[in-house]
């Protein structure tokens, strides 16, 4: 789950990371207010989970998501410009997305950049520290090109952050005197933030330092694990659907898995794996999927239904493979969800289905009794080729 | 000989009055599973399906049968403390099947657990089947969710992150003859408590285990490391299958741990590191079968 700046910022302050002065505004007027008591040098940034906003451009012709203004007047002559309005980056696709709120906040002069960021490592199986004195670019092409400026210290997941690893932080960072002791305090913050949030990543970058000899956090990515939000009922709140999929919203309704993509063969699948290898076994035929979307090990015909609805939701979609390995899970009742489905919606498109498994037999009986019209496959190569031909 | 378990393993079942619990410890009875006790707290003193007893607490059940593992199928917010119990009541085995368990929880279950001896199979995983002699691989020590019936007994070690291409894999190796002599899900987390690396130098000690396939997908290192330790040290045939080449970067492909981040973790770069170890990589998943035939020569 991915957070606005906004919010990030507000979760900083619960923590005590330090970011620059600042308010969210949803309309001219507040961005007034809050702009007045900024004084001058002051940022305006359009609130939207895409990257790209400074380069962006709003549908209304007005140029760039992030501005800089220099008073109230200003700030709330950009505030209209920006809010209400769709603003389109190189991250958001040609839709664009709708700026409801705006960010206004005090401009820092910046005397040097770094990279901070806290992530749950596979490996080591604990969180690590990544700390580099190349902020504000991307971390990875700094690892990629030079590694020797990528600092990392493992934590011990039952211990925590402990004083020494602050001090190699700062170290590596070539922070001194009281620059190290602010950042000693942000970064036990932000540890504190990252374990008591549940997140599988938090990255601030840039991290920076100031003439007037501030660190602050000036830029903020979140990732939480959604197996968490049940605990975290706040941060579940923070959830922005509008910044989603539509169709990845409705399937997430039904507890059923899906993933749109740009092709046109789409996929319905019993467990992860498999939907993964069923897109690539797509591609591997020729045709490009759809989606990916697994409807679990326990699907119902409910499921199974509104599985079908949400991929013919997609105009782009021209034809259907179904794949079901029926461990547990009793083909029948795919079989009989398919059927209903198709009862329902006007399906009028290449429906390829490839059943094995359990109770097999009654399942191919269930759909050859139908008056629904497939194709049928016997193994996954041979449905996806079907699949491929069909609208070839 | 099998790893990990036999026909003679005695396996107790966390959470085993909940449906799902409930419904795979009856399938594993009638595997012939010797499946001895249950846990419950509040529900010691009750018999699940007439037969089995049904303890309050793991160490009770320890006690009383003597049971060895603990498959877990407790919701996701008691899930850890559910594994911390079964390896404090000294269980050798625990197989969590349970999805969805915060990856902060199994963080900390597995650092607490670090000396303790016992294994961690899973989370979020199938689970365990050694094969048994009977019809349809009756008889057989199956723990966790997957199908017995489609199992033959035999000499092909099956280790997977994927549940159904488990299943999959599994099926076409039975349908070309080739039995198998123990399949381990591992599970679809970023963090488990036992890897491929670890189940193939099992599978490599095991005399019984004549050859492995080894599925994988997307998301860390693992499958690489595991390579490249067979290359060195595997003197048996292996073939292998990694899912979600077509997977687009940044996005959870259903599994917790299937993800593309930050150009790490990629199909590619698993299907070369296994190619280069020598590993017969099968190109879809209808393959898998045949790649192994391929490999064993």
């Amino acid at each position: 789950m991915n957070i606005h700046e906004y919010q990030a910022k507000e979760l900083f302050e619960k923590f005590g990371v330090a970011t620059p002065q600042g308010q969210v505004a949803d309309n001219s007027e507040a961005a007034k207010e809050v702009a007045s008591k900024l004084g001058s040098n002051i940022v305006v940034k359009a609130q939207v989970h895409a990257g790209g906003r400074g380069k962006g451009t709003f549908k209304n012709g007005f140029e760039g998501g992030v501005h800089l203004v220099n008073s109230a007047a200003e700030a709330a002559e950009v505030a209209d410009k920006m809010l209400g309005q769709t603003l389109v980056t190189h991250q958001t696709g040609e839709e664009g997305k709708l700026v409801s709120k705006i960010m206004v906040a005090n401009a820092v002069d910046i005397e040097k950049e770094y990279y901070l960021s806290i992530l749950m490592d596979r490996e080591s199986q604990s969180p690590v520290i990544v700390a580099s004195t190349e902020g504000g670019v991307n971390i990875e092409e700094v690892a990629e090109a030079t590694p020797e400026k990528i600092h990392k210290e493992v934590i011990h997941p039952l211990l925590g952050i402990q004083p020494y690893e602050i001090r190699n932080l700062a170290s590596n960072l070539g922070l001194t005197g009281d620059a190290a002791k602010q950042f000693g305090k942000l970064v036990k913050g932000l540890f504190k933030l990252f374990m008591s949030c549940d997140c599988s990543m938090v990255e601030v970058n840039p991290l920076v330092t100031t003439p007037a000899g501030d660190v602050l956090a000036l830029d903020a990515k979140f990732d939480f694990d959604d197996n968490a939000l049940y605990r975290h009922p706040e941060i579940a709140e923070l959830h922005d659907p509008t910044e989603e999929d539509p169709r990845e919203v409705e399937a997430a309704k039904y507890d059923l898995n899906y993933i749109g993509l740009d092709g046109n063969i789409a996929c319905l699948v019993n467990g992860a794996g498999l939907a993964m290898a069923t897109m690539d076994i797509i591609k591997h035929s020729g045709g490009e999927p759809a989606n990916f979307l697994d409807v679990g090990g326990g699907a119902t015909q409910e499921q199974v239904r509104n599985a079908f609805r949400i991929i013919l939701s997609d105009s782009k979609v021209k034809a259907i493979l179904v794949n079901i390995f029926g461990g547990i899970m009793d083909c029948d009742v795919i079989a009989k969800g398919i059927v209903a489905a198709c009862g329902e919606v006007d399906l009028n498109i290449p429906l390829v289905v490839r059943l094995e498994g359990n109770n097999v037999k009654a399942g191919k009986e269930t759909l050859a009794g139908s008056d629904v019209n497939l194709i049928s496959a016997d193994t996954l190569a041979d449905a996806a080729q079907k699949a491929v031909t069909a609208i070839a | 000989m099998a790893i990990l378990v036999d026909e003679n393993t005695k396996i107790l079942i966390q959470g085993i009055t909940g449906s799902f619990g409930g419904r795979h410890a009856q399938l594993s009875l009638d595997y012939g599973t010797k499946l001895v006790a249950g846990v419950t707290p509040g529900k010691g003193g009750q018999k699940f399906a007439e037969t089995v007893p049904i303890f309050d607490t793991v160490t009770d059940a320890v006690v009383e049968t003597g049971a060895t593992v603990s498959a877990i199928f407790v919701p996701p917010p008691f899930a850890g403390d559910a594994i911390l119990e079964a390896v404090d009541a000294g269980v050798d085995l625990v197989v969590a099947i349970t999805e969805g368990i915060p990856v902060m929880d199994m963080m900390k279950v597995r650092a607490a657990m670090k000396d303790s001896g016992a294994r961690l199979i899973g989370p979020n995983c199938p689970g365990i089947v050694t094969p048994g002699t009977g019809e349809n691989s009756h008889g057989g020590c199956r723990i966790g969710i997957a199908p017995g019936y489609i199992h033959k007994r035999g000499k092909v070690g099956v280790v997977s992150r994927s549940g159904t291409l488990t299943y999959e894999a599994v099926y076409q190796l039975t349908s070309l003859g080739l039995g198998q002599s123990t399949c381990v899900g591992i599970g679809g987390d970023p963090i488990n408590g036992t890897s491929h690396l670890d189940v193939l130098k099992m599978f490599n000690d095991d005399p019984e285990t004549e050859a492995i396939i080894m599925i994988g997908e997307i998301g860390g290192t693992a499958e690489e490391e595991a390579a490249a330790w067979a290359k060195e040290n595997c003197d048996k045939p292996i073939a292998g299958f990694i899912a979600g080449a077509t997977a687009p970067p940044g996005r959870r492909m259903g599994h917790a741990g299937a993800i593309v981040s930050g150009g790490k973790g990629t199909a590619e770069a698993k299907i070369a590191a296994m190619q280069q170890a020598g590993i017969e990589v099968a190109q879809n998943p209808s393959d898998m079968g045949q790649a192994l035939v391929r490999a064993m020569g």
